[in-house]
């Protein structure tokens, strides 16, 4: 039995389903988000295991225990939300406490645990303070300092970062990160932003639609996305997914694709699956992360799966760290990831190696991936 | 620049004197009665009578003023105004907390517990704000009968009361829907129930618009004559109904300096309360509008 376990999650507003059987299971001390576009249903599953929301059908369990109807405060959850929540007519140690007072906790232990939650998030200094009176990361670190306080069980994160701007995000990223690691509770995050998703999880949902897309870790998800909507949702810039064409020869499966100039091209696959070989003489999508596409300097040499192509290059984005190059694979603009030196310039025909070990055959019309 | 003034136009300096000008000329004109009414309840009734109504007063006296408060003949009793005064001050006091708050826990749970048809509740609630005074008052005066509350000062709080929820919940329900509802879904993980998420969340971030509420039922409910007329007994008579019989008396000579005297008293309480909290009252009716 797991730690939190959801079976069959099901959500419905009058005749509209917003959730679709969501299954979830994650051991003690793990940190999953829940990633996918807005209007998922990834907020409304967080408010189901905070208790804000009924379950229209299916169950909730938190240490094996049944969590369906229990009040959001029996839970022993603790919850961090976008707009931060603060009571504005209170002070931040009065936020903080406020939980802690309804519980009926003694004012000397209050007084401890606060402090000993300030001083971990280093607001000692703004415990006399109004929210009004704070910044956005200060108002953020309130916020956390009066979910942890409480010692949950679980802690739950609705997007907290999306308020910030760009530079304080991936501080406080870290620091959720730190917090984790020094506390090893358990997390359940929700972000739109992939890489908040890939950087701090142990496991990801991807959601889309309401349905779940695939739970597993971010390894799995990045490396053997289970079909095109994980693909193409998770990692940026997105997987290439190039038209082609399953090819046997010799015992060997190749994928065929259109270069630019709409000359045929040959992609020895170097890890085909078991299934790969009923696709022969048919269409499938060849999914290549931008990464597995560059130069001859930088390809991997420990790779078995090297193909090398002539293509046009159509045009170069130098991002400072690496430069993406783009070029017609399939009649699809495909980026490939290039060192940030490479020399390259638009309109000129150059050298592509493709590490077709990391290539992911999707069958086009159900766009599951073909194993 | 600390704070730039928020104008839409930027005039000369000719044209903003003559804007001064123009406004307090006008300003001058409405205080014309107030003037008139503070003359003539300081000078003794022969001064009236003689026939100068704008001049000051060659006498000064606050005789008038005494005569209205305590000793003027009100109906039958020679009582002043003094405990009609105290009649509408416990009338209003206790009908404008009352439906104050039921309007706030109105507003509270239409806005933060929704349940199925509380906008057609809602509906309804708003449609008592449109319903005259003078169609209710022969049911009204029925179940005041029954409730054995008839000619009480509480008879009269539970009218006022019952009228005033439509409007008082009407501003609660709209100032609370700009209120953030995470707060409330923080406050329910926190474990406050639900009296406790109104006192220590919702209320005490209220204070515009419980102005509002207060200024716009005080200002009614003393004013208000007609439910004063019909439901109340000479002991619970309010301000409205006694200035009104001292006024219309028709016996005896028309004591006006007095008349105006007993009709600034009657308008007093209203007037401090726009001055005391009348800056809140724009605040708070525009609360929501601009910026939540």
């Amino acid at each position: 039995m797991s730690f939190l376990e959801i079976r069959k999650a099901t959500k419905s507003f009058g005749s509209v389903e917003v959730l679709h059987e969501m299954d979830i299971d994650i051991e003690e001390g793990e940190f999953l988000v829940l990633v996918g576009p807005s209007g998922c249903g990834k907020s409304t599953l967080l408010n189901m295991i905070a208790g804000l929301e009924d379950f229209t059908s299916g169950e909730i369990r938190i240490k094996g225990k049944l969590m369906n109807g229990v009040h959001p405060s029996k839970r022993n959850i603790a919850m961090v939300f976008q707009s931060y929540a603060l009571y504005p007519n209170m002070t931040v140690a009065q936020n903080i406490t406020f939980g802690m007072e309804m519980h009926g906790v003694p004012k000397a232990e209050r007084l401890a645990a606060m402090n000993r939650v300030a001083e971990m998030l280093q607001i000692s200094a703004l415990l006399d303070r109004k929210p009004s009176q704070l910044s956005g990361g200060q108002r953020q670190r309130v916020a956390m300092g009066r979910a942890l306080v409480r010692e949950p069980d679980v802690f739950l994160f609705d997007e907290p970062l999306s308020n910030l701007d760009a530079k304080l995000r991936v501080g406080m990223r870290t620091e959720i990160k730190k917090l984790h690691q020094a506390l090893g509770t358990t997390v359940i995050y929700v972000t739109h932003d992939q890489i908040e998703a890939m950087t701090l999880s142990t496991r990801i949902a991807v959601m889309n639609l309401g349905y779940m897309q695939q739970f597993g870790t971010p390894g799995e998800i990045y490396n053997t996305p289970a079909n095109v909507f994980v693909a193409s949702f998770m990692g940026s810039p997105p997987m290439n997914l190039i038209p082609a064409k399953v090819e046997v020869e010799n015992g060997s499966l190749f994928a065929e694709t259109l270069n630019h100039s709409g000359s045929n091209v040959r992609l020895r696959f170097a890890r085909p699956g078991q299934s790969l070989k009923e696709y022969e003489d048919r269409e499938i999508i060849l999914g290549i992360r931008p990464e597995a596409i560059t130069d001859r300097e930088s390809a991997d040499r420990n790779s078995s799966g090297m193909e090398s192509i002539q293509n046009l290059v159509t045009v170069t984005e130098p991002a400072g760290s690496d430069t993406y190059v783009t070029s017609t694979l399939g009649g699809r603009d495909t980026i490939a990831r290039m060192r940030a030196d490479a020399g390259v310039q638009p309109g000129q025909l150059m050298e592509f190696v493709i590490n077709m070990e990391k290539a992911i055959p999707f069958d086009p019309k159900t766009e599951l991936r073909i194993a | 620049m600390a704070s730039a003034p928020d104008i839409a136009v930027s005039t000369g300096r000719v044209a903003r004197a003559g804007i001064y000008i123009f406004l307090l000329l006008f300003a001058l004109f409405y205080l014309l009665p107030l003037f008139v009414m503070l003359v003539n309840s300081l000078k003794p009734l022969s001064e009236i009578t003689g026939g100068n109504m704008i001049a000051l007063p060659r006498v000064w006296t606050v005789e008038p003023w005494l005569e209205a408060w305590s000793t003027a003949q009100i109906g039958v009793q020679p009582t002043g105004l003094k405990p009609y005064f105290w009649n509408s001050i416990k009338m209003v006091t206790l009908a404008v907390a009352i439906s104050t708050i039921l309007g706030a826990l109105n507003g509270y749970v239409l806005t933060k517990w929704r349940f199925q048809g509380d906008t057609i509740l809602f509906g309804l609630i708003l449609f008592s704000c449109f319903i005259p005074f003078q169609i209710v008052l022969i049911p009204m005066a029925r179940i005041l009968g029954i409730a054995g509350l008839a000619g009480s000062t509480p008879g009269l709080v539970l009218v006022h009361v019952v009228y005033g929820i439509g409007f008082t919940t009407l501003y609660f329900r709209n100032y609370y829907a700009a209120f953030p509802t995470d707060l409330v879904r923080a406050a329910k993980i926190d474990g406050a129930g639900f009296f406790q998420i109104f006192w220590r969340i919702l209320l005490p971030s209220s204070g515009p618009i419980i102005v509002v509420s207060v200024i716009w039922q005080f200002t009614n409910i003393w004013n208000d004559f007609l439910f004063g007329a019909s439901f109340s007994d000479l002991d619970s008579q309010p301000m409205t109904v006694a200035l009104n019989n001292l006024v219309q008396s028709s016996t005896g000579v028309k004591e006006y300096n007095v008349h105006f005297a007993g009709a600034i008293i009657a308008a007093f309480p209203t007037l401090l309360v726009y001055i005391v909290a009348g800056r809140y009252f724009v605040r708070g009716l525009m609360a929501g509008s601009v910026k939540g």
